[in-house]
């Protein structure tokens, strides 16, 4: 059984349409790659995996686990399992980064039926990650992203990646914003996050992110539709080439 | 858009039982209905006050006759029948009770329904490292136990009931009392000076630091009852106290009007630090019933390099109208002023602080947080007056409205009055909403949108939930959780 699979998926935001019949499937153990031109539906497709509000399903089918993603709430997909690290993370002033993640990473345990970490045992657990990340105790002690750089901001999200400790991961564009050094650190902790029980979602432009977290399979993007997959080749090939073959026979 | 019409929807289905909604069926010794001086004579024999304090009523209510309510508020309300009303109401009890096994039961049982047990404090009392607070516990206009008196008393502290402070301590009072808020100062505080049944009286002696938060529960329970405390807390030179104030009330249908007076006083090197966690009931969806909090609330920094700060939470009554303020008389002495102030459904609030610079190098700080939600309406109402001595003088505001869903309204109108060039004041204001992306960020690390609320509303508020002391600031955190419980907000 496929860890996720995205069946002639359709979906319209603000009454644009956007996806166009998507289909893709994702087993537990891999990590795919999804690049294409501005405007392809990119985020799009991760936004409707996270079930935010204002992006509505109009055909086609999403199975998650066995579960039917698009049945469940927000809150609920990311319980079982689903996480998005945003391309562009918000800042929730007076809220400590460690309380929010203690706060998310207990409400997950919960539902897993797992016990719950205090305070203390909770900092431990979280250092070590964070140390990785090179993510101080200061960091922590700041409130979630506010007036953090762009890469702290990216590190932070794979922070909150590593203590979820999701089944299923969407990284939106996390190479955006990132010099070398940023990039492999965080290269680095996704790296680290990769199992046999564990699937990835890349999504990016550009193909240096994919040196670093080398995919399984690459998929190009265009007008709300996959137009072709191929192993990390095509990606190199992308570069070399860009996207206009796929603008022109995708319309 | 759509995840605030969520969250919208989850503020509305307010259909949760105020948590605090019952009444205790107990003996109750009511005064007739209606306000006249026979009134405030009867309060007066009651309580077996000597005659100058009852002159001092009088010359009070004769003075309210002649005054009309104000009406510059921005909070509506229909007019106040003030004969429609009970000004007395005392539990039967035949005399003092010498320790808390006289107590009737029931009453203990109310106070064990809002949680605090007074045979617990004494229990308490000679264990090792518990926090210690002492409890001064007011039913229904009268003080009905204090625990902890001997052992404060072996220290010069003198923490009681006013009605008692009126007998035993009549010097202390009659100096102090209407001296921060004159009896003819405002509509309701002269009418509070008139028929004031009860509240606290704090005396702190010189070089004492106050070495436990002092503490008081009210109740209001009988119908058609208003409560007028009345408290006046002194912190001599040197002294440091630090007080309590926390309220619950039953749900009923009839307006209750709670017109308080407390008047806070610290001569030099004092500290008062007095905080406040407040969630009368605040009527229901519509708006009906829930209690009216008009009440003044004033402290004179008399001393140099004195110190006064009012911390408040509110969350409940239908109407919230106070303006906790300091006078800043001697050189060097700091106001503070930290709220949060919760309103949703139909709540109203007009809330804010005054802040009198007279002396040299006075400084104030006001750090106001207001969340509304539903169809509530809050203002903000501040008063900086740099007076023409105030060399020196410098105030900070920050005055944060966070508003949820569309219907709710945040108004903010700061005065400021300057007449000393030498005097700095800044005031900053923000207006913001709980974003969707912050609700969807939230959500997506699997928390449910209250719990996303709840979380970002104390982070919203956190600078000021860290000046309450350690007691209240967690029972703080989860009334604001829950004020925006099913209500969104």
């Amino acid at each position: 059984m496929a860890l996720l699979e995205i069946r002639n998926l359709h979906a319209t935001v603000d009454g644009k349409s956007i996806l166009n019949g998507v289909d893709l499937t994702i087993d537990a153990g891999e990590v795919h790659a999804i690049m294409g031109p501005n405007g392809s539906g990119k985020s799009t497709l991760s936004y409707v995996l996270a079930g935010r509000d204002g992006y509505v399903v109009t055909e086609g089918e999403v199975t998650y686990d066995g579960q039917d993603l698009l049945a469940m709430s927000i809150d609920q997909r990311a319980r079982e399992g689903l996480f998005l690290a945003f391309q562009y993370p918000v800042e929730i002033p007076g809220v400590v980064g460690l309380t929010f993640l203690k706060t998310a990473a207990n409400a997950v345990r919960r539902h897993r039926g797992e016990s719950e970490l205090d305070a203390m045992d909770f900092l431990k657990f979280v250092r070590d990650k964070a140390e990785a990340l090179d993510i101080s105790d200061d960091m922590l002690k700041r409130a979630v992203n506010e007036g953090f750089s762009g890469g702290e901001k990216k590190r932070m999200e794979i922070l909150q990646m590593a203590v979820l400790e999701p089944r299923f991961a969407i990284l939106d564009e996390t190479d955006s914003g990132l010099d070398i050094d940023a990039l492999k650190v965080v290269s680095d902790g996704v790296n680290a996050m990769r199992g046999p029980e564990r699937g990835m979602l890349l999504i990016t432009h550009y193909q240096r992110l994919l040196d670093y977290i080398v995919p399984d399979r690459v998929h190009v993007l265009a007008h709300g539709r996959i137009v072709k997959s191929g192993d990390k080749s095509l990606a190199l090939e992308l570069e070399a080439k860009g996207y206009s073959e796929f603008l022109d026979a995708a319309a | 858009m759509a995840a605030n019409v969520d969250v919208i929807e989850q503020v509305q289905s307010l259909g949760e039982q105020y948590k605090y909604g019952f009444v205790t069926d107990i003996d109750v010794d009511l005064a007739p209905k209606g306000l006249n001086e026979d009134i405030v004579r009867l309060i007066s024999e009651k309580k077996g006050e000597p005659e100058w304090m009852l002159e001092w009523r009088l010359k009070a209510y004769r003075h309210w006759l002649t005054m009309t309510a104000p009406e510059w508020q921005k909070v509506a309300f229909a007019p106040i029948d003030f004969q429609d009303s009970y000004y007395y109401a005392a539990p039967k009890l035949a005399d003092k009770p010498k320790s808390l096994d006289e107590v009737d039961p029931k009453l203990l049982e109310t106070y064990a329904k809002l949680g605090i047990s007074l045979k617990e404090q004494e229990v308490l009392a000679g264990v090792e490292g518990a926090p210690q607070v002492a409890i001064d516990a007011v039913f229904d206009s009268v003080s009905v136990a204090t625990t902890y008196k001997a052992k404060l008393a072996e220290i010069g502290v003198i923490f009681c009931s006013m009605s008692e402070a009126v007998k035993e301590h009549p010097e202390l009072v009659r100096k102090y009392l209407g001296s921060v808020v004159p009896y003819a100062d405002n509509f309701y505080a002269t009418l509070n000076s008139a028929v004031f049944t009860d509240g606290s009286f704090v005396y702190i002696p010189k070089g004492v630091r106050c070495p436990m938060e002092l503490s008081t529960y009210f109740r209001i329970n009988q119908e058609n009852t208003g409560q007028f405390e009345r408290t006046l807390i002194i912190a001599d030179d040197g002294a440091h106290v630090s007080y309590l104030e926390g309220c619950t009330a039953p749900q009923r249908d009839e307006h209750q009007l709670h017109a308080a007076v407390v008047e806070l006083i610290t001569l030099d090197d004092a500290e008062i630090k007095y905080s406040t966690v407040q969630n009368w009931y605040p009527g229901d969806e519509e708006g009906r019933g829930g209690i009216y909090n008009f009440v003044t609330k004033r402290g004179a920094c008399r001393g140099r390099n004195s110190k006064i700060s009012w911390t408040q939470v509110e969350t409940g009554s239908a109407i919230t109208w106070k303006y906790p303020s300091c006078i800043l008389q001697g050189d060097n002495s700091v106001g503070e002023f930290y709220s949060i102030a919760i309103t949703n459904n139909a709540q109203q609030a007009d809330t804010g602080t005054k802040m009198i610079h007279i002396g040299k190098n006075t400084t104030s700080r006001i750090i106001s947080k207001g969340i509304t939600a539903g169809r509530a309406d809050q203002t903000y109402r501040g008063l900086v007056r740099m007076q023409r001595g105030a060399h020196g003088a410098r105030n900070y505001t920050q005055c944060d409205s966070l508003l949820i869903g569309d219907q709710c309204g945040a108004h903010t109108v700061p005065y400021i009055e300057s007449q000393n060039p030498t005097a700095q004041v800044e005031h900053e204001a923000t207006t913001s909403r709980i974003s969707d992306d912050q609700m969807f960020y939230c959500r997506q690390r699997g928390l449910t949108d209250e719990e996303a609320i709840s979380l970002i509303v104390n982070g919203f508020c956190r600078e000021v939930l860290q000046t309450l002391p350690m007691e209240f600031a967690v029972e703080a955190q989860k009334l604001v959780g829950i004020s925006l419980e099913g209500s969104v907000g």
